[in-house]
């Protein structure tokens, strides 16, 4: 008993220390980002002296964070990256779970050879990395005149495809069929019976793929990169990318910048945490 | 039961002709393309030029550097996120009073894009390594992201701390679903806490080991956010990964038909790699 005791103790400390490893990051970007450019170079470590908010409101200005412009105003804020990155995000999410889960059912619905065929294509499309795209896409995209932040919803809706349908799809597949016909029989259409009957049903997974495409498109650097670098309409990891490079020896406000570019993913996480860890879970399971 | 097809058109159309216009036509283009002298635009028909661009790329050394890096980047980070993965998830299911508090810690750097967690890494490394050095007096902590080797370990230090906690969700699902009684038997049997891990804990968690490793090594094999962000290839290209060598060859030095020779031997050598890891982990999950 007294050697199962010690265990645990060990396994407190182990625990205990992992923490601190994991969070150190967090600790490190927090306190320097409120510190003076010249504390910042002397002490990396300990608390700031004096507590710089100037940092903040210079970052806040440079990032376009919650305007566009010199001062803030309803018009200035639809040009901000917040705005832009909520938009674009959310947009996406809703429409990727209204197609792909009409596409999922009716592909499971459908017993034939070009329901078949369209679903592994779907499948298929996973083994695509980005980059064997991602040239073309630019340019087809450009010659259509889609690089604009309508254009990037839709391409977030045809790249999210592959992996909900794929979701959709198995967890349609285990909703009986009787279900349906009872419906039918009383003279529901299609239409009908997918939005009264089935997509309600849909609800556990409509949260997974939610969750797992607003983590996807709210972080997503690449693709805004090519698509929508113009001012008003960049997203946050490209506004990001933009302010870091002009200020990257400017370690004090790259670090505010960095930090209020974390807050709204971290207030999402502690909102909606106990549906990420499922979601995460639930997508995983193949 | 089944529907005709206009229905099958309505449910399934508008999602296709997304898929369609964003990743099919792009990639047979794209292939098309890449025996072409292409410029990256697309109002003139660029030139033929066979299998130049792919003779180039075996003369490429950037790109050879590239694919050896990545490839070794690829296998050490698979073993190392995988084992501290598996490792967080046996720590959080012991039932600790900081079991919940330590799960959303180890979960937390997996929201944080790739992008903006190398800038916050970069300082770390620059400025927190620096000061660490200085106190400490160890030269090891100096210059890491001025040198090609450290370079390489800072890179698997911020995937593992970003990827092990996503991992550890996937081993806390699969070690939930072991059956108690067959942990209980074990220990009637006599069995002490090797062997119930070998006999008993690993095989039953091989299929999220299979989900697992495809996530690792998809993500670490594709990875470009983190590559920019955090080095930038450098010094001297030395940490240039394949899909960063593939964004400079075309926006770089544009040269697009190039680039997306290389594109095709990226998807080629990522679907092949990918293929054969759950082929090869699938069997594997049979025997057991």
């Amino acid at each position: 008993m007294k050697s199962k005791q010690n265990s645990r103790i060990l396994l407190y400390i182990v625990g205990v220390l992992t923490s601190i490893l994991f969070i150190s990051p967090f600790y490190i970007l927090i306190v320097n980002a409120f510190k003076t450019k010249r504390e910042l170079f002397g002490s990396t470590l300990t608390l700031p002296k004096e507590w710089m908010l100037d940092n903040f409101k210079v970052a806040l200005n440079k990032l376009s964070f919650l305007w566009i412009g010199k001062n803030f105003s309803m018009e200035g804020f639809f040009g901000s990256a917040l705005f832009n990155s909520m938009f674009i995000t959310i947009t996406s999410t809703i429409l990727i779970i209204i197609f792909s889960s009409m596409a999922a059912w009716i592909l499971v619905r459908t017993k034939s050879k070009v329901s078949n065929i369209v679903f592994y294509m779907f499948i298929a499309a996973m083994l695509v990395p980005f980059q064997a795209v991602m040239l073309p896409l630019v340019a087809f995209m450009g010659r259509l005149g889609l690089q604009n932040r309508l254009g990037i919803i839709f391409m977030y809706l045809g790249f999210g495809s592959s992996f909900s349908i794929f979701l959709y799809h198995g967890f349609i597949k285990s909703i009986p069929v009787s279900l349906e016909e009872a419906a039918r029989i009383d003279g529901c259409g299609p239409w009908k019976v997918f939005w009264k009957i089935i997509f309600p049903t849909l609800k556990p997974i409509h949260v997974t793929v939610a969750i797992l495409n607003t983590i996807w498109i709210w972080n997503d650097f690449l693709l805004p990169q090519l698509m929508i670098n113009k001012k008003g309409t960049q997203t946050i990891p490209l506004k990001m990318y933009l302010f870091f490079g002009g200020y990257s020896k400017q370690w004090h406000l790259a670090m505010a910048g960095l930090l209020i570019a974390v807050i709204p993913i971290i207030i999402f996480y502690f909102f909606a945490q106990k549906h990420i860890i499922e979601g995460v879970t639930a997508g995983s399971e193949k | 039961m089944n529907y005709n097809k206009k229905t099958f058109c309505l449910f399934a159309g508008p999602i296709i002709v997304a898929f369609l216009m964003v990743l099919v036509i792009p990639l047979l283009i794209g292939v098309y393309y890449s025996f072409t002298e292409w410029n990256g635009r697309m109002d003139q028909v660029p030139d033929f030029i066979g299998l130049s661009n792919y003779i180039a790329i075996i003369k490429d050394e950037g790109f050879r550097n590239a694919f050896i890096f990545t490839a070794k980047f690829t296998v050490v980070s698979v073993i190392v996120i995988n084992a501290i993965g598996f490792s967080l998830a046996l720590l959080v299911t012991k039932k600790l009073k900081i079991s919940n508090f330590m799960r959303t810690i180890f979960f937390m750097p997996n929201l944080i894009g790739g992008l903006i967690l190398g800038f916050i890494w970069q300082f770390i490394f620059m400025g927190v390594f620096q000061t660490i050095g200085e106190i400490t007096g160890w030269t090891f902590f100096q210059g890491w992201l001025a040198d090609a080797n450290t370079g390489f370990w800072g890179l698997v230090i911020i995937m593992v701390w970003q990827m092990s906690g996503y991992l550890m969700v996937i081993y806390i699902a699969a070690l939930q679903n072991i059956p108690k009684s067959l942990l209980e038997a074990a220990e009637i049997d006599g069995a002490n806490g090797w062997a119930k891990t070998r006999h008993i804990i690993f095989p039953m968690v091989a299929p999220a080991f299979t989900i697992s490793m495809f996530l690792t090594l998809a993500n670490s094999f594709k990875l470009f956010d983190q590559n920019l962000s955090l080095t930038n290839g450098g010094p001297g290209g030395s940490t240039e990964m394949l899909a960063l060598n593939i964004y400079k060859t075309a926006y770089t030095f544009t040269n697009y038909g190039a680039a997306q020779a290389k594109a095709v031997v990226f998807f080629l050598l990522v679907a092949s790699i990918t293929m054969v890891q759950v082929y090869v982990n699938k069997k594997k999950e049979v025997e057991m």
